[in-house]
């Protein structure tokens, strides 16, 4: 069990270490929000209303901007496979490395989130939900795109097939999160059954998503 | 006969349906003779050379 | 004195020549089968079947709308089931059966969003409302794309099986999930639900459908065989090469004698 936490505290370490790879993804994240009433001109009703949804989907993209490097790294140094062949078994190696894009890329996403909604002129009753949907929903995010990350190790165009690849992996996620803002904002009493669908499934993606990435990393490291 | 007033619809989507689905399948065959006289030339060049 | 062995039906077929030779008799009859299926749905669904109560003639479109979708599901599930099959047994034949369905598959879903929005216009004024059940097959759709683009992205043919092979069983496992999400999403918007439903269906109208889907089952199973065909040659093509690439080197490298 402390070789997971091993694992995870030398990828937090390179994380803050490498500064620059979240430094990109924030900004990454300020320019789609501030293209987007640019592009829509200014009225306020509209963006008012498509905030919520323009913050999920800005913050979907950023994250997937990081997600391509996964196990780039590690990949190309040849320690993956010394990960793959240690104690750890290689399934808690994404789950570590998952967890480390967690708490190093989306948290801090999720912590400018509101301060980008207020370009957005997000309505007040909302922030707190949407960071809450944030919270509960980015887990599938970075387990889901570990998935993604380990079939496009290879490739260079890495980039943009990965993002082809999760897109459809991230429609349940973004779907409820929305979904339990609006109720949130509505009142309606669905609340409830959208956001413990989105906890659902990030539970099930933190479950299972490294199942998969790990056999996938393991037909690429024969 | 009289397909109502949405008509150009429907015959679109059958023009659709047809014109792909032909394509595909003209694609398909034409591939498999493709690969066909590639296979038959490199094995009569095997035979031409095993001869001399 | 040897002994013969006998072998089951798919240990016969996963020899690519017995495939090869069976696929050669078998294709005529789909193809024929295919076209006559089809012959008489189209005479059905156009002189067979009266314009429905609320939809009009445009109920027509539904004869190849429905089938579309139909076909863009079972492929992709006939992909997952052989990729499972790939991964797991490691049936020789199977990653050739899930490489040949992706592009039918692709094409057979592209044809029910193009049909699906042709059908959309005139119910609903604008050819694209996303509607639940036309945004699920959207998504199936660029689940094909990345296959297909996957498939290409990595040089070395058996890893890129297997790795496509992971990506289908992924794609057909979050697949409910994501038909579910999207059901949700309509049901839960304020904004007014469009539902692109299948008219109550009158026997007068279960006639043509079904059997332009039994007719475009066919001729998918016609264009599978076929392109599985096509992808054996070009295999046998690439072993081919190679063997006489090192057949040639190995002649340059002889010592002069």
């Amino acid at each position: 069990m402390s070789a997971f936490w091993q694992l995870l505290r030398r990828d937090l370490l390179i994380a803050w270490k490498e500064g620059g790879n979240i430094g990109v993804a924030l900004g990454f994240y300020l320019v789609v929000i501030v293209l987007l009433p640019l592009g829509l001109g200014p009225d306020l009703n509209l963006i008012t209303r498509i905030a919520p949804g323009t913050l999920w989907i800005a913050l979907l993209l950023s994250a997937l901007l990081s997600l391509g490097r996964l196990f780039e790294a590690d990949f190309e140094d040849g320690s993956l496979e010394v990960l793959a062949t240690g104690t750890l078994p290689l399934e808690a190696v994404v789950a570590a490395k998952a967890l480390a894009h967690w708490l190093s890329t989306a948290l801090p996403l999720i912590a400018v989130a509101p301060a980008l909604g207020l370009l957005l002129n997000l309505p007040p009753e909302a922030y707190g939900v949407l960071v809450a949907t944030m919270l509960a929903g980015t887990p599938a995010v970075s387990f889901l795109g570990a998935i993604g990350a380990a079939l496009t190790v290879r490739t260079r165009r890495g980039g943009l097939l990965i993002g082809l690849l999760l897109l459809p992996l991230f429609v349940p996620t973004l779907i409820f999160g929305i979904a339990s803002i609006g109720a949130a904002l509505t009142g309606t009493d669905s609340f409830w059954p959208s956001f413990l669908i989105l906890i659902a499934i990030s539970l099930a993606a933190m479950a299972l998503a490294p199942l998969a990435a790990a056999g996938a990393l393991r037909l690429q490291l024969q | 006969m009289d397909l109502g007033p949405h008509a150009t619809y429907i015959w679109s989507a059958y023009a659709v349906v047809g014109v792909t689905l032909l394509a595909l399948i003209a694609w398909l065959f034409l591939d498999g003779r493709r690969q066909q006289r590639l296979i038959e030339e490199i094995e009569a060049r095997g035979r031409a050379r095993k001869r001399s | 004195m040897l002994a013969m062995q006998t072998q089951t039906l798919t240990q016969r077929l996963a020899n690519p020549s017995n495939f090869m030779a069976l696929s050669a008799r078998l294709l005529p009859w789909c193809w024929g089968l295919a076209t006559a299926l089809l012959a008489v749905g189209l005479y059905l669904a156009f002189f067979g079947s009266p314009p429905d109560y609320q939809q009009g003639q445009t109920v027509k479109i539904m004869y190849i709308h429905v089938p579309a979708a139909w076909l863009s599901m079972l492929v992709y599930a006939l992909i997952a089931v052989s990729s499972f099959g790939f991964l797991v047994f490691r049936h020789p034949l199977a990653d050739v059966s899930a490489k040949a369905a992706a592009p039918t598959g692709a094409t057979f879903t592209f044809l029910a969003l193009a049909t699906g929005s042709l059908w959309g216009k005139p119910m609903w004024g604008a050819f694209w409302v996303w509607d639940p059940r036309l945004t699920s097959v959207l998504i199936l759709f660029i689940l094909y794309l990345g296959l297909i683009a996957l498939r290409s992205s990595i040089e070395d043919e058996a890893l890129a099986s297997k790795l496509t092979a992971v990506l289908s069983l992924v794609g057909i496992a979050i697949l409910p999930v994501i038909k579910f999400s999207v059901e949700w999403n309509s049901l839960h918007q304020p904004a007014s639900v469009m539902r692109l439903g299948a008219p109550t269906i009158h026997p007068s109208l279960l006639w043509p459908l079904l059997v332009m889907a039994l007719a475009m089952t066919m001729l998918f199973l016609a264009m599978q065989l076929k392109a599985m065909r096509n992808e054996i040659l070009r295999r046998r093509l690439k072993t081919l090469r190679r063997v006489a690439a090192e057949s040639a080197a190995g002649l340059s490298q002889q010592p002069a004698h």
